[in-house]
């Protein structure tokens, strides 16, 4: 019994340390809005002290109107984006039909851009990319379908921690994730659903419209 | 009899269901509506009734080039798949040609090997 009490005493002895201690500790403030889109991805800390962010390095590719696209198109704008091939026996038109929920929500608005990178650029040509856009139905200045150099678009996915690899023993050739991403004017990626999952991204297109809201002031 | 009858259709559609979900659904989509003018659907498609010679091949072989689907051009590639055995291809047929409210009958798998024996691949 006696044992019991002081056990009881020390471990509220203790609490209380612990509840003051981290009770005082200055109070990182962070917004809810900040908490929800994180800037996602490694950070680097300078000599200084100051926090480098994962950002989206240069890239410059081909749309389906045969423009380059690079960075600058996406000046002060947000964009989705997913990686995809023509030929895919898989998850592709799934991931497509899902994008396309997102294009149809925020067609009308100019800060939001849709980019679709090919996996198979070889055999998806700007022509076959622009035909595969119009059986989409979707516009072009909206809704990017990028080709160009392979390296550089491998080199891409993992930019936007999306995984994608040549593989010959994968249906297609290519093993790749669904996901789609959402990256913000400031080339951060803030955050990414799965593009197989119909509910996923209904809670995406949610999180989109308050995304937007904040960022532009308005979400249509 | 009637409900071991009964029983053997209803495992023959989920089975049907079960492998249009695995190998199907990625393109034609869960609900058979396909996508916009990538992917013809098969939920109401007039096609299913009028190529009935023809859907087994379809499934094992592919198919491409342009088809007419209630009235809208589609001009895209389906490859074939393969690792269907003929009975699972009949299940997946008897699945598609009664899912969503489609009405286009049985098949069965004599008529499936049959047709699979004059694809014109
Ligand atoms: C990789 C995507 C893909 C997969 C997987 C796929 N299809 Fe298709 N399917 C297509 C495309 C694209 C066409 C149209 C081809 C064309 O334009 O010539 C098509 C056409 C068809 C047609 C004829 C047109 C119609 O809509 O009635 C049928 C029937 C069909 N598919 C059934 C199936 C069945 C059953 C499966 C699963 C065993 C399947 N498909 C798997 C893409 C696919």
């Amino acid at each position: 019994m006696r044992y019991l009490i002081i056990t009881i005493l020390l471990l509220s002895a203790l609490f209380g340390i612990y509840y003051f201690t981290v009770d005082n500790k200055p109070a990182v403030v962070t917004s809810d809005f900040e908490e929800a889109f994180p800037i996602l991805g490694f950070k680097d800390i300078t000599p200084e002290g100051d926090t480098i962010n994962h950002s989206i390095p240069d890239f410059s590719f081909i749309n389906q109107d045969s423009l380059e696209i690079t960075n600058e198109t996406f000046a002060n704008k947000a964009y989705i984006t997913d990686f995809f091939f023509i030929h895919c026996p898989s998850i592709c038109p799934r991931v497509k039909a899902q994008m396309l929920r997102v294009y149809e929500k925020f067609e009308d608005n100019d800060n939001l851009l849709l980019v679709s990178h090919s996996l198979d650029p070889k055999r998806d040509t700007v022509a076959a990319l622009r035909s595969y856009a119009d059986k989409l139905g979707v516009d072009g200045s909206k809704w990017h379908f990028l080709t160009g150099e392979k390296d550089m678009i491998y080199a891409m996915n993992s930019e936007y921690f999306i995984v994608a690899n040549e593989d010959p023993d994968v249906a297609g050739g290519i093993d790749h994730s669904g996901r789609i991403v959402l990256v913000d004017k400031n080339r951060h990626v803030r955050a990414f659903a799965e593009g197989t999952d119909p509910d996923d991204v209904t809670q995406f297109l949610k999180d989109l419209e308050w995304f937007l809201e904040e960022e532009y002031g308005n979400a249509n | 009899m009637i409900i071991s009858f009964s029983n053997c259709e209803y495992e023959a559609f989920s089975q049907g269901k079960a492998l249009y979900e695995s190998q199907c659904a990625n393109c034609h989509n869960e609900n058979g509506q396909g996508l916009r003018n990538l992917i013809p659907p098969l939920a109401g498609a007039d096609y299913l009734e009028t190529h009935k010679e023809e859907i087994a091949c379809i499934i094992r072989y592919g198919i491409e080039g342009e088809m007419i689907v209630n009235g809208e051009s589609y001009n895209s590639q389906m490859v074939g798949i393969p690792i269907l055995t003929d009975v699972q291809i009949n299940n997946i047929i008897n699945y598609i040609n009664q899912a969503w409210g489609n009405n286009y009958g049985l098949s069965n798998v004599k008529m499936v090997k049959e047709q699979l024996e004059n694809c014109n691949k």
